[in-house]
């Protein structure tokens, strides 16, 4: 009797571990994503954090849902800037799957020869993307990337502390009335991207000379900023620290939410649109199913709920069919088309700038002054003479203790 | 014999853990991308002498008042009933129980400009002073998080000094102040210089505080050695370099305090 309800129990959990009882995501074509089921594969996934929509507060559980539906267990992962995933590839230490960087990187990963070609035919969801994402800048031939989210740059602002006259250009963060209200990123593709934007040349540097006049306008821009920053700029403009910060606008429309003083406008001279993308690395050990992922994500409602919770604006037709309007019609996430003509995507730079834009960089957050250059050489002198001293003084006084008293014990100097 | 067994695991992870990164980094430092030997990198590392320095001199200040905090109070923490030792040292280590980014973002709320301090100063109409994004404000987060590694040494080696020791100079004439440089201060030399480095050391090469509490504007080593590695051109030949740099300079360091600290051993109690 006791195994018969051993059995009705282990066929119960076998059943319902086969139906989960509420996988209730509708995707196009079921029987696609059952192939790998109980081959026991495992997918490397490395996201931005805070990128896809994880259960809280009641959103889809995205990676949950995929395993339960194709039975391949995701190991998922984060990172917080492109750098961080480029020198893990580079390092080689790491093994993933498929990464979501943004497109400047990706650009430099192809053009490193880093990155796999996607087979579109696993990906039948390819076909819901938007026409104008087709072949971007950063990926021309469109062979290595899948979009998964865009939005542009823009200023976020407190409307209590700044003037509605100054606004409009991106020389409101160079007016010197609100001196040391100003935030700025702490990184340097965006703030030189801006500096050029504003000196009416691209926004991807095309030489030298146009990163020297863009490092000065910063330099001078520095006496008026408060600090460099990235994910601070919510604490910061949401407890009214900061007037003006240039930032992502799918994390203004979160600001915003927060604080209603903030606002957000993309200024007139243009600005950057940037594209996250789903790339496979080369040596990708489950290139299939990472497609197979891919193509989860393209679905209709997986990338629906993505997008409500991460905020950023989708390139995803379908997605946008069934979500409310009160986001599709968002000006913020959604720029009308005028403000979109003006935007450009990152390129990749060729080595030589990209040596020169952290060279720039280094420059403007080090051009202090106070300090000459001697200082340090003078300073290793000092510290080597002192410290060779020390050692002779001591060592001719042992030498003279132990002839005093013809023992190992130096006497107390008292 | 037998400890030389008992040691091997030991032998074994500090060649792979400590001895092999640290030829490491000096090899990186050394070649270029291709491999083969250049000082291109290392003689680099001058153009940032004015983030070297100001790094340095942080450190030395931050410090410097760490000792000056963490000597009086290691004394008066060492002279107290047992009791009041065990107690008093738990509430230095408290705060310790908590993350390092926890406390220092705590600090950049209270010092912010519509911080704790000048809320508070604002009901008295004073202010709003402007402390973050400051040297100042880095030193005090340096300060602040290494002040117990100070404080510790110190304690330590105060608490094995007998009070008949001080009672003695007194009777043979010492005042308070003789009593204090040339009893107390040349027996804790050990507590201090072990201190100084578990202080400086850190202070040195940190980059998250001044990140968050100097604004981000003005780099330190650390940061500049992070950039190398996570920012935009990935150039780890040149970070090894600055981290080579940064810890002969460390090395340095160690060995001038360490000099001081050898020279009393001998009559340590």
């Amino acid at each position: 009797m006791k195994k018969f309800a051993a059995l009705v129990i282990a066929a119960v959990a076998v059943l319902s571990l086969s139906v989960p009882a509420y996988a209730e995501v509708e995707v196009a074509d079921e029987s696609y994503y059952t192939r790998f089921q109980g081959q026991g594969k495992t997918l490397n996934v490395h996201n931005w954090g805070e990128y896809i929509a994880d259960g809280s507060d009641d959103s889809l559980d995205v990676v949950k849902e995929f395993e339960e539906l194709t039975g391949i267990q995701v190991n998922y992962t984060t990172f917080s800037t492109n750098e961080e995933v480029y020198a893990r590839l580079r390092n080689g230490g790491a093994n993933y799957d498929l990464l979501i960087p943004s497109d400047y990187m990706i650009a430099r990963m192809i053009r490193e020869n880093m990155l796999e070609k996607l087979d579109f035919s696993n990906i039948p969801n390819f076909r819901n993307i938007n026409q104008s994402f087709l072949n971007p800048v950063f990926d021309p031939t469109g062979e290595y990337s899948v979009p998964y989210t865009w939005g542009t740059v823009g200023v976020i602002y407190n409307k209590e502390m700044v003037d509605e006259e100054d606004l409009g250009s991106w020389d409101l963060l160079w007016n010197e009335k609100y001196m040391g209200q100003i935030l700025m990123f702490a990184n340097p593709r965006d703030d030189f991207g801006i500096a050029l934007k504003r000196l009416g040349y691209p926004m991807n540097p095309e030489n030298t000379e146009q990163l020297a006049q863009a490092t000065d306008e910063l330099k001078k821009q520095k006496l008026l900023v408060q600090a460099y920053v990235m994910d601070e700029v919510f604490d910061k403009m949401i407890g009214g620290e900061a007037a003006i910060a240039p930032y992502y606008a799918g994390d203004a429309i979160t600001m915003m939410v927060d604080n209603p003083n903030l606002d957000f406008f993309v200024p007139n001279e243009g600005t950057n649109r940037f594209v996250d993308a789903m790339v496979i690395p080369k040596g990708a050990k489950n290139k299939e199913c990472a497609e197979m992922f891919i193509n989860f994500l393209l679905e209709a409602e997986v990338g629906a709920s993505n997008i409500e919770y991460i905020g950023y604006s989708s390139p995803n037709d379908a997605a946008l069919a069934i979500l409310p309007p009160e986001i599709t019609e968002n000006p913020v996430a959604y720029p009308p088309e005028d403000v979109i003509a003006k935007t450009e995507f990152w390129k990749d730079l060729s080595p030589e700038l990209n040596l020169a834009v952290d060279d720039a960089w280094t420059e403007l957050l080090s051009s202090d002054d106070q300090y000459s250059r001697w200082l340090v050489p003078v300073f290793l002198i000092v510290a080597l003479g002192a410290s060779i001293t020390i050692n002779v003084v001591r060592a001719r006084r042992k030498r003279r203790e132990r002839g005093m008293f013809g023992t190992n014990y130096p006497a107390r100097r008292l | 014999m037998n400890s030389k067994s008992i040691s091997a695991p030991y032998l074994l992870w500090m060649i792979v853990f400590i001895l092999a990164p640290l030829l490491l980094v000096a090899y990186f430092a050394v070649t270029t991308p291709e491999g083969t030997l250049t000082m291109e990198y290392v003689s680099q590392v001058g153009e940032y002498t004015p983030v070297l320095t100001r790094s340095v001199w942080l450190a030395f200040v931050s410090t410097v008042i760490c000792f000056l905090i963490a000597y009086p109070l290691a004394f008066i923490i060492s002279r107290k009933s047992g009791a009041g030792q065990r107690s008093m040292i738990m509430l230095i280590m408290l705060p310790m129980w908590m993350n390092f980014l926890l406390r220092t973002y705590a600090w950049m709320t209270i010092l912010e400009k519509n911080g704790l301090i000048n809320r508070f100063l604002a009901h008295f109409g004073i202010g709003p002073l402007n402390m973050i994004n400051t040297s100042g404000a880095v030193v005090l987060g340096m300060v602040y998080n290494y002040l117990p590694f100070m404080i510790l040494p110190l304690y330590s080696i105060m608490v094995k000094i007998p009070d008949s020791l001080i009672e003695a100079a007194q009777d043979l004439g010492c005042n308070t102040r003789q009593v204090v440089t040339r009893v107390l201060f040349p027996l804790s030399v050990p507590g201090i210089s072990s201190g100084v480095i578990m202080v400086f050391v850190p202070s040195v090469s940190t980059f998250i505080i001044s990140r968050m509490l100097g604004g981000g504007g003005n780099l330190l080593i650390g940061d500049l050695i992070d950039l190398q590695f996570l920012g935009n051109a990935y150039n780890p030949h040149l970070g090894s370099a600055i981290a080579l740099v940064l810890m002969v300079l460390i090395l340095l360091c160690m060995s001038v305090t360490n000099q001081f600290g050898d020279e009393e051993k001998g009559g340590i109690l």
